[in-house]
């Protein structure tokens, strides 16, 4: 047995992305949850299952605000950035089991008005460890956890930081095509060069966005998704995986390796392609740095060629592989890649800001928590 | 004595003699106390054989760079003082890694590789830190 082709995503909808709000996560949330099933076609009752994205809202909000009288499903997928797209996967097995039909996947968050990143690490679970052994000698936020693998990736396979300049430069020059992005400013690799110094080699500009938004999707059972308004996106192949040592990257046999290594295989077999078959990626980028790792992970180039790859110009709109074509979590806005799936779908749809032309089979990212990775394939219908 | 500003361990009973080392001036390592296998961060199982007894062991505290980066940008305001300061990830001699910040040694002259050895920060009443310094 297979979820291939199983679900469908029938609905995505968004808020306008801000940094600097008075609302609440909650009302974010649920503003873009009711544009996503309106988009899909359909009513805040006819939503059976809700995977609500850890650290907010949880399924009794969604019950209460919609009226839905008999919500047969709710589960959540603390992945951190990987728990959107491996709710995909949590959300098809339950459409296929015949659970529910409609699963509505959401986010909303102020991560700009509200905690920042550094205090919002110490209050979840998955950074117990780190919050013993680490953070007290000072390595407290993602980038300071992440920084010694894009450091290791560099001595052992001469990585550049002008490499990792190409990712962002690419990102926001999409970003400024899509009028929902925050960021509307063009950079340059000077720019990125002249950015301050993070935690080294992690500049500002390899660097994420905090934001303020929701977005949401709808997945609903592919038997279903057939007579909906929209044509339906198809997901062929999802997984999640999860590295060695996934609570502390500091014990990780191989530092440069992602649960994304481990996912992607079974994705793609799922699906029945390979990665040359990709039309458009949109891939997890809390920093520069991760994106080049997953590029590599997902088996678009071999380890370590991740470099030379965007170096290429592969990533951009017109080359082999445009990447994170909405602007993504560097440019557009930080909604922990549900924005990500968003994107997908319309690339997809043929709806998309920044359009690839003719893009018919997509795949989507994530990746959270010192490693975790997700993947959705995906094609119209 | 103004007041300590930096975040603060929590330790549990798996966990306590770790930091209960690291005040008497040892790095100590669990080892499996029945298939012998060392592990870090201290945990209740051994991964290899399932056993959770635990023998404590005092560790060389010699190891070799594996990675780092150089913090300028103080993620809790109790680190502001410190910037900029170095992490290291080192591999012991005992096969475990563990991170620290980098003493006595300018981080342009890092490498992958270069010997180091721990040594001990008091950092407030009841909690001393490790260091690494270049061997």
């Amino acid at each position: 047995m297979s979820l291939h082709e199983k679900g469908a995503v029938t609905g995505v909808g968004e808020t306008e992305y801000l940094r600097g709000t008075d609302r609440t996560p909650l009302s974010l949330q649920l503003e873009a949850s009711l544009r996503a099933i309106e988009d899909a076609g359909l009513k805040p009752t006819d939503i059976d299952g809700v995977i609500p994205y850890g650290l907010g809202a949880v399924a009794e909000d969604f019950v209460t605000n919609f009226g839905i009288p008999d919500l047969r499903f709710s589960a959540t997928t603390p992945m951190g950035g990987a728990s959107a797209v491996a709710a995909i996967q949590c959300a098809i097995a339950a459409v296929h089991a015949g659970i529910c039909n409609h699963v509505l996947l959401a986010i909303g968050r102020t991560g700009y008005s509200g905690g920042r990143i550094g205090t919002r690490v110490q209050q979840m679970p998955q950074f117990r460890v780190v919050g013993e052994f680490e953070m007290p000698s000072g390595a407290i936020a993602p980038a300071q956890l992440y920084a010694p693998m894009a450091r290791r990736h560099m001595e052992l396979y001469g990585t550049t930081s002008l490499q990792f300049a190409e990712i962002a430069v690419s990102t926001r020059n999409n970003a400024m095509l899509n009028s929902n992005a925050t960021m509307q400013r063009a950079i340059t690799v000077e720019d990125h060069q002249n950015s301050r110094m993070i935690s080294d080699p992690l500049r500002l500009l390899d660097c994420s966005l905090e934001s303020d938004g929701g977005a949401a999707v709808v997945i609903s059972a592919a038997d279903r998704a057939r007579d909906m308004r929209r044509k339906p996106v198809l997901v062929m192949g999802v997984a999640e995986g999860h590295p060695d040592s996934p609570s502390a990257i500091t014990q990780r046999p191989d530092m440069t390796t992602l649960g994304l290594a481990k996912a992607a295989p079974r994705a793609f077999a799922m699906a029945g392609v390979t990665p040359g078959d990709i039309d458009v990626a949109e891939i997890y980028d809390c920093f520069t740095y991760n994106v080049l790792c997953q590029i590599e992970d997902a088996g678009f180039c071999k380890k370590g060629e991740g470099g030379p790859f965007v170096e290429s110009g592969a990533i951009r709109l017109g080359g082999k592989l445009p990447i994170n074509t909405h602007g993504g979590l560097l440019s557009q806005a930080h909604m922990a890649g549900m924005n990500h799936i968003v994107e997908l779908v319309r690339q997809l749809r043929g709806a998309a800001a920044a359009q690839v032309a003719g893009a018919k089979i997509g795949v989507v990212t994530g990746y959270g928590d010192m490693g975790d990775g997700s993947i959705a394939i995906m094609r119209r219908a | 004595m103004a007041e300590y500003a930096k975040l603060v361990p929590s330790p549990t009973p798996d966990t306590q003699p770790y930091w209960d080392g690291l005040n008497e001036g040892r790095l100590r390592l669990q080892r499996c106390a029945d298939c012998g296998k060392v592990r870090h961060y201290p945990r209740p199982m051994c991964d290899a054989c399932y056993s959770m007894n635990v023998a404590w062991m005092d560790a060389s505290g010699r190891g070799l760079v594996h990675s780092w980066t150089v913090t300028h940008h103080a993620f809790h305001p109790g680190f502001k003082p410190d910037l900029p300061y170095t992490l290291l990830t080192v591999d012991l001699d005992e096969g475990v890694r563990m991170q620290a910040q980098l003493r006595g040694l300018d981080a342009s002259e890092l490498r992958i590789g270069l010997p180091v050895r721990v040594a001990f920060e008091p950092a407030t009443e009841g909690l001393t830190l490790p260091v690494f310094e270049p061997a």
